[in-house]
């Protein structure tokens, strides 16, 4: 040993003695993480968030969070000596007179999109794969909550500058919580301290959006990465892989590295776009002041499923008991969102009541032998899809050709027709998907070879699978449906009886598939 | 001479000739005994017919003979020179089809055509003029900020904020207003043409309409500051591109690494 390697060794030493840290390294060093692209969308909303963080510190140094009307007399002569906020004001400094402020304002910008992407890319990973389950069921309800917490910091952030949009965006959520019955003028008049717009809301959002909810994100994504890590991350199906290990690489050196060069990719590609595309011009946009909007005011794109629900209602409205009950708010703008959330915190518990699964889980689903969940899934991004277009109609409209009625009556239909559609096709194709796969467990691939047989006919040769392949199509359970009592013998009460029904229904549809081949399959192929 | 030969190619030069000519006609025609101001009305006159003329042929299927308006086209009567200008000088007049609204297209006339259908269309009622060069003067009059406050409370919730245009119930739309003549948008805000409402000059004083053309102008022309523009038309396009874009590279790169590093 060199000198410099003792000083190293009995430094270690004198740590390790003290606090037991090498065992503990030892084992969490070489903690093993299967590798796939689709495990890497979690990694980008982490990574974007750190982007997050960094640019916003840099924002908040001048940002003033601040509803003082004053003059503008900075360099943008299209405003000069225009009355606005100083909020307004300050964003502008920031835009043209900080050195690289506007491009943190569009990194800002952009890692909030792409940060809001990724979690939902993520999400449908985790779902189509049905890694939420058991085990995982807090892990997906903490992204839930992640995912919300995230479309109110997005809109938060989004309403800061004060600028025309934001402002608008600020009034249609007022009109939300004033929709709420009974309650909402008052819970509006105390969140605004006030009348809309007040002097008290943005410096009030200011607070929520630098301070306490990256603190509760930053103890939310903790808490769920020590659970990916304290429960193992599950792993796709294949030879070697079980229920009982983790095939993969150690986290040091392997995965480290790849992790700490992925964020490096982020960054670059979240700066990169900053430097090419505008977003949220917001000299364009003007200041905010109540009486004016643009035509095609948007919110950002996580807020557009909202948009475009409010702006498919019908407007309904009942007067009772002195009191405007605005259907035409409060169902798209509570109560749909407020069932779409709760059914996605519950999924896995719903899930595994119909199925009656109670094990562990920790080999994904290929979704298409999942066939019911794959295509809910499907449905609800149909769902999704829907409201996202009618939340842009305006500019759908414009761009092509159509009109915003069309555009608000085929949503209106589309909206209770098209998903059902979705479930059933995408069903469909799932369970051609397994029938693929069982014939080409059976009879192999096609080679393209043609084989002349001395008969004179012509036959294709098929390359049967490797054994690993065949194991990766057949290594799938599959389960029957719950046995469920369904008649009303004495002693069985009515209303368990109805829910057995509804039960056994839904688990029959649930394991609705193709038989995968098994060994008498196989067996019986070699015949011939 | 040199002030004479600036005004030969401008677009009035041609229709005032044409005045010009029929008023020598018309005083060689009555010689000495006629007075000038008659000949003035003869030449007027002569102006309108012409005008008339093409009404007849070009316009009276849809807004009657006599331009007092039918089933399916409104009376031109008292909307004045301004409002003929501005729908026939932008193409909107003649409507091609009878869709929801008449478009913007090539002229179907000449400048001294349409001229001509102005004076006679301002001949059956007093209405709107068209604005000269002496009012447009918004280069040395106009305050582009003044303008663009003016354009945010005014305008902004039909054209957008940055006047690229939107769409409005029904199909109908308003339609971007880069590109567009001073003198165009100084008859539209007058007249108030197709779903556009009238900003009268109590509402909108022309020195405020001059710093609405100025801010106008200025928004045609001013750079993109922050990279590409996506269209000027705010958050859909960014979402539009991040999930293209953003998320479509940052995927290919994670396909890439998970294989790679095999
Ligand atoms: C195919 C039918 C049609 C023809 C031909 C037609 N117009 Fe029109 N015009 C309309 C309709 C419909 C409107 C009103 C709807 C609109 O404003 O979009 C209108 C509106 C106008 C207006 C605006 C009136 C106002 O209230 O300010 C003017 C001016 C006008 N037309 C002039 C003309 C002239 C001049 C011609 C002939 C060159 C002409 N139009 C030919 C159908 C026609
Ligand atoms: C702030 C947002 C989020 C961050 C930063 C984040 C980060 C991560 C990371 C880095 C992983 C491990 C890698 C991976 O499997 O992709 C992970 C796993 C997981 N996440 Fe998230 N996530 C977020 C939101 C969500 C959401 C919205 C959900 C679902 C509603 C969710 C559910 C899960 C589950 C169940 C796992 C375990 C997956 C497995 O082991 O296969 N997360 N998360």
């Amino acid at each position: 040993m060199t000198s410099r390697q003792k000083t190293a060794a009995s430094v270690a030493n004198y740590v390790d003695e003290r606090t037991g840290a090498a065992a503990w390294m030892k084992k969490n060093l070489t903690k093993v993480f299967p590798d796939h692209w689709s495990f890497m969308l979690g990694e980008v909303a982490l990574y974007s968030f750190i982007i997050l963080l960094l640019s916003g510190t840099f924002l908040s140094l001048w940002f003033d969070p601040s509803q003082r009307e004053v003059l503008y007399q900075g360099d943008y002569q299209p405003l000069s000596g225009i009355k606005m906020s100083a909020a307004y004001a300050s964003t502008l400094h920031i835009s043209f007179d900080i050195r690289g402020g506007l491009l943190m304002r569009q990194i800002h910008h952009w890692a909030a999109l792409l940060f809001m992407a990724a979690i939902v890319a993520h999400l449908l990973r985790v779902f189509f794969t049905g890694a939420f389950r058991k085990p995982r069921e807090f892990n997906w309800i903490i992204g839930v909550g992640l995912l919300t917490l995230g479309i109110v910091e997005g809109f938060l952030g989004y309403s800061l500058p004060d600028d025309l949009l934001s402002g608008t965006g600020i009034r249609i959520a007022e009109a939300i919580i004033q929709a709420l019955p009974v309650v909402g003028s008052y819970l509006s008049f105390f969140a605004f301290g006030g009348a809309f717009p007040g002097e008290a809301f943005i410096p009030r959002i200011f607070t929520v959006h630098v301070l306490l909810l990256p603190g509760i994100f930053l103890a939310l994504i903790t808490v769920h990465l020590m659970l990916v890590w304290y429960q193992k991350h599950t792993q796709y199906p294949g030879p070697g892989r079980t229920e009982k290990n983790v095939v993969g690489y150690p986290l040091m050196p392997i995965y480290m590295a790849k992790a700490g060069g992925f964020f490096f990719i982020v960054f670059g590609i979240t700066a990169f776009l900053s430097a090419v595309a505008s977003i949220n011009p917001i000299w364009l946009y003007g200041p905010y002041t109540p009486g004016q909007i643009s035509a095609g005011s948007q919110p950002d794109w996580y807020m557009g499923w909202l948009d475009g629900l409010v702006r498919m209602a019908p407007p309904i409205e009942t007067h009772a008991f002195g009191h405007t009950i605005s259907w035409n708010i409060l169902i798209p703008g509570l109560i749909v969102p407020g069932i779409l959330f709760t059914g996605m915190a519950l999924y896995p518990f719903i899930e595994s009541w119909l199925t009656g699964d109670k094990r562990e889980h920790h080999l994904l689903d290929r979704p298409r032998n999942a066939p019911n969940r794959t295509a809910l899934g499907a449905m609800s991004l149909t769902f999704i899809l829907v409201t996202l277009l009618n939340g842009g109609n305006d500019i759908v409209a414009t761009h092509f050709s159509l009109t915003i009625n069309q555009i608000m009556w085929f949503s209106r239909f589309g909206i209770l027709i098209l998903p059902p559609i979705a479930f059933v096709i995408t069903k469909r194709l799932c369970l051609s998907l397994q029938r693929a796969d069982r014939d080409v467990v059976l009879h192999g691939v096609e080679s393209g070879t043609l084989l002349r047989l001395p008969t004179g006919e012509f036959v294709e040769v098929h390359t049967p699978l490797t054994a690993e392949q065949s194991w990766t199509l057949t290594q799938h359970e599959q389960r029957p449906a719950l046995e469920l009592p369904e008649e009303d013998n004495h002693g069985v009460a009515r209303g368990k009886v109805l829910r057995n029904k509804l039960r056994s229904r839904m688990s029959r549809a649930a394991v609705e598939e193709v038989t995968k081949p098994n060994s008498d399959d196989m067996k019986e192929i070699e015949g011939h | 001479m040199k002030s004479l030969s600036r005004y030969r190619k401008h677009r009035y030069a041609s229709p005032l000739l044409l005045v010009f000519a029929l008023f020598m006609i018309g005083t060689t025609f009555s010689v000495a005994s006629a007075s000038t101001k008659e000949s003035v009305n003869f030449a007027r006159s002569a102006a309108i017919d012409e005008g008339k003329q093409i009404f007849l042929k070009g316009c009276s299927s849809c807004h009657g003979l006599n331009a007092e308006g039918g089933k399916i086209a409104p009376s031109l009567i008292g909307v004045g020179a301004a409002s003929v200008d501005f729908q026939v000088g932008t193409g909107r007049m003649p409507m091609a089809d009878m869709t929801v609204q008449a478009m913007r297209k090539k002229p179907a006339y000449t400048a001294e055509e349409v001229a001509a259908l102005a004076v006679y269309v301002a001949s059956l009622a007093p209405g709107p003029a068209i604005p000269g060069d002496e009012i447009l003067t918004y280069e040395r009059d106009g305050n582009t900020a003044q303008g663009g406050e003016l354009f945010r409370t005014n305008c902004a919730m039909c054209h957008n904020f940055a006047g690229q245009g939107g769409a409005l119930s029904q199909g109908k739309f308003a339609p971007t207003l880069m590109g567009v003549e001073p003198k165009e948008i100084y008859e539209a805000l007058i007249t108030g043409p197709q779903s556009m409402p009238v900003f009268s000059d109590k509402i909108i004083t022309p020195a405020e309409k001059l710093s609405i053309i100025k801010w106008i102008k200025a928004a045609e022309v001013e750079p993109s500051l922050g990279g590409a523009a996506l269209g000027r038309v705010g958050p859909v396009t960014e979402g539009l591109l991040i999930w293209t874009l953003g998320l479509g590279l940052l995927i290919g790169i994670a396909v890439w690494l998970a294989t790679k590093a095999r």
